[in-house]
């Protein structure tokens, strides 16, 4: 392989590698009690789907989930502002508002995070017609997992992207559980992508834990998204390694399947292969744990060092103007503020 | 003055938008090629002139349209989306619940939706209860969305067209009884602004307060009052949110009285706020307590004898003004 691609095959391994650090921090301090309000919902074990955020090209827009943490940090979201608003800080990229589930990121063109499951295809598909609307080259990678591929919204915007033709690409990251519920009680078909073929779109399934695999397959189906083609389905078999969120121990799943799990880790998988392949040496790939730790340690610091917003502004941003007069807000009828652009 | 239908008012805030400004599209359920071959439906003829790029027919898909709705807007255009039927919002109630109305909110004030949803609504077309429920009190209960529900051509064109270019949310509530009744509109660009009522007809003994086809139903019953000496004040609410919480107050400063009238249900009704406000903010003011003229508590019947009688009509208003008197 060309310099090109092994600059490529690096840049997905750091940015598994920090996915992995920030969260295990996360880990970390949800066990140490009081450290972090709220729950943590993370994506140990499925880093690989970072390279099928690795595909879109900046104008691109990524509608992610409540299982986010990989996919926005892929994308480039800064690991302090996400740090902050995981802890609930003035600082964090929604001031407080989100938390860690519906990280908001419009710098990074994540515009729409919902942790209602389901709920992204259908804006995404919004998102996808705006682009095409507009004559535009850039396309909409929603992602989304095996539970929310049974929800009515999922099917509804695929038909839709089908028959409209959208540059939507949708990334269905089979982690096999949807709550404590194994896919084989919640799922009855031959493979979600067989489903979603059946909307009249291309549909792969490749392993979700083989970064190459998922970048290769993303890249040709965001290819062909991109011309044109219409939207395009990409399912990755992965698994999830820790429970819906922290505070499931998971005393539903076999110990066994987790064991043969973990043997399959993408990225222990992926380091080796660079470095049998000399993409990688020992020392860059230490290079990448120790720079990825400084981040992750710079984030909490900054994070921690944030000061908590204050209780009153609670009331801000529910609408145009602010208002801390609820219903009541004065409003603009005249106003054009709104931007034709993406990103605005 | 030049008068138009309802529906034909609707029909030119639309054509007047897209013309205005190409971010505008519409998406629904027929409002390309329709049904019902109707010249005064609200979106007649606007297909064959804006073309099938910004007039859109969608699959039947409630959440996908709304949703649709939603990530258009994000990006920076400015949907209109059609939900045929009031009871079939429903349908799309996460989007416009959890997404429409949260996004700016979530985001720290970093994703506007500038989102018109219109819909069809009223109760008396013999279509039964899943095409007649008057569901306002649900929306208006989704802090970040707007609602308008005008009563007369003019101000369905105006609030319309005030909701398309309102940076925020708005749904837009159109009373399918009003498609086909005429009233002056105004030509051109003319809007009418979201947060204001208007006062329907003035008055000095009771404030009544209505939206939709209700305002009708108020005045009927002010005319009628009128021969008995009894002045009725109508107020137009025309925007349920924000709702004009000073013209409501007004008002009743002059009267000493308030009604409020809906066709929607009484209990949890749009009407319990707004008597909540009048209780809360004017109680010195009142010579008598308030009054809510509404639906029963019970889906809308088929029957048209059924109909006739659930549906709040002038009688039971002069009935309620009567009994403050």
């Amino acid at each position: 392989m060309g310099t090109a691609s092994s600059h490529r095959r690096l840049e997905i391994l750091r940015s598994m590698i920090l996915v992995r650090a920030f969260e295990d921090r996360l880990t970390e301090m949800s066990r140490q009690g009081d450290c972090l309000p709220g729950m943590q919902i993370l994506s140990t074990g499925q880093e690989a789907a970072v390279a099928a955020v690795r595909v879109l090209r900046e104008e691109d827009v990524l509608v992610t989930n409540h299982r986010s943490h990989a996919h926005l940090l892929a994308r480039g979201a800064d690991a302090r502002g996400l740090m902050a608003e995981i802890m609930g800080k003035a600082t964090g990229v929604n001031q407080g508002k989100s938390g860690t589930l519906h990280l908001i990121v419009p710098e990074v063109n994540a515009l729409m995070t919902s942790t209602v499951v389901g709920a992204g295809p259908p804006m995404a598909a919004g998102a996808a017609f705006a682009q095409q609307y507009r004559g535009e080259e850039s396309i909409t990678a929603v992602f989304f997992g095996d539970g929310a591929a049974a929800e009515g919204s999922v099917h509804e915007a695929m038909n839709l992207a089908a028959v409209w033709k959208l540059p939507l690409l949708f990334v269905c990251e089979n982690n096999r559980w949807a709550g404590a519920q194994p896919l084989e009680v919640h799922f009855a078909g031959e493979s979600l992508a067989a489903r979603a073929a059946s909307y009249g779109m291309v549909a792969e399934t490749v392993d979700g834990n083989d970064a190459d695999a998922v970048y290769e397959a993303a890249a040709r189906l965001a290819g062909g998204t991109r011309r044109g083609d219409g939207p395009a389905f990409l399912e990755l078999l992965t698994y999830r390694m820790h429970g819906h969120s922290e505070s499931d121990h998971q005393r539903y799943v076999d110990p066994e399947e987790l064991r043969l799990w973990a043997r399959r880790d993408p990225i222990e998988t992926y380091v080796t292969r660079l470095t049998e392949e000399a993409v990688c040496t020992g020392p860059q790939g230490e290079a990448m744990q120790r720079e990825a730790a400084e981040i992750v340690a710079d984030a909490v610091a900054y994070a921690e060092a944030s000061p908590h917003p204050l209780p009153e502004a609670a009331l801000d941003h529910v609408w145009s103007r602010d208002s801390r007069q609820g219903g009541n807000a004065p409003t603009s009828p005249h106003s054009r503020e709104v931007s034709a652009s993406p990103g605005a | 003055m030049r008068t138009l239908f309802g529906g034909q008012a609707v029909n030119e805030a639309l054509a007047l938008a897209m013309e205005m400004d190409p971010r505008v599209f519409l998406a629904g359920e027929g409002v390309g090629v329709s049904i019902h071959d109707n010249p005064m439906g609200p979106t007649h003829g606007l297909l064959e002139r804006f073309g099938p790029r910004r007039v859109r027919d969608t699959p039947v898909s409630e959440a996908a349209i709304a949703g649709l709705g939603v990530g258009a807007a994000t990006l920076g255009l400015l949907p209109v989306v059609e939900i045929m039927f009031f009871p079939f919002v429903t349908l799309a109630s996460d989007m416009l619940i959890n997404h429409a109305a949260k996004f700016r909110y979530l985001s720290g004030g970093r994703t506007p939706v500038p989102l018109t949803v219109r819909v069809k609504a009223g109760v008396g077309f013999q279509a039964g209860c899943h095409h007649s429920h008057n569901l306002e009190a649900w929306m208006a209960h989704a802090p970040g969305l707007k609602l308008v529900f005008g009563s007369n051509p003019a101000d369905m064109k105006g609030l319309l067209l005030s909701a398309i270019f309102d940076p925020d949310p708005v749904m837009v509530v159109e009373e399918l009884g009003l498609y086909r009744a005429r009233g002056v509109v105004p030509e051109g660009d003319v809007r009418v602004p979201l947060g204001k009522a208007a006062v329907a007809r003035e008055g000095s003994d009771v404030t009544v307060a209505a939206y939709g086809g209700a305002v009708r139903t108020a005045l009927e019953a002010a005319e009628s009052l009128a021969e008995e000496g009894v002045s009725l004040e109508v107020l137009d609410l025309r925007t349920l949110v924000p709702l004009d919480r000073g013209a409501v107050l007004a008002s009743v400063s002059r009267t000493g009285r308030f009604v409020m009238v809906h066709d929607a249900t009484r209990f949890c009704g749009y009407g319990a706020e707004v008597a909540a406000l009048v209780a809360e903010e004017a109680f010195s003011e009142l010579k008598a307590p308030v009054r809510r003229v509404a639906a029963p508590d019970a889906p809308v019947p088929f029957a048209p004898t059924q109909e006739r009688f659930y549906k709040p009509g002038a009688a039971d208003v002069v009935a309620a003004v009567r009994s403050l008197m």
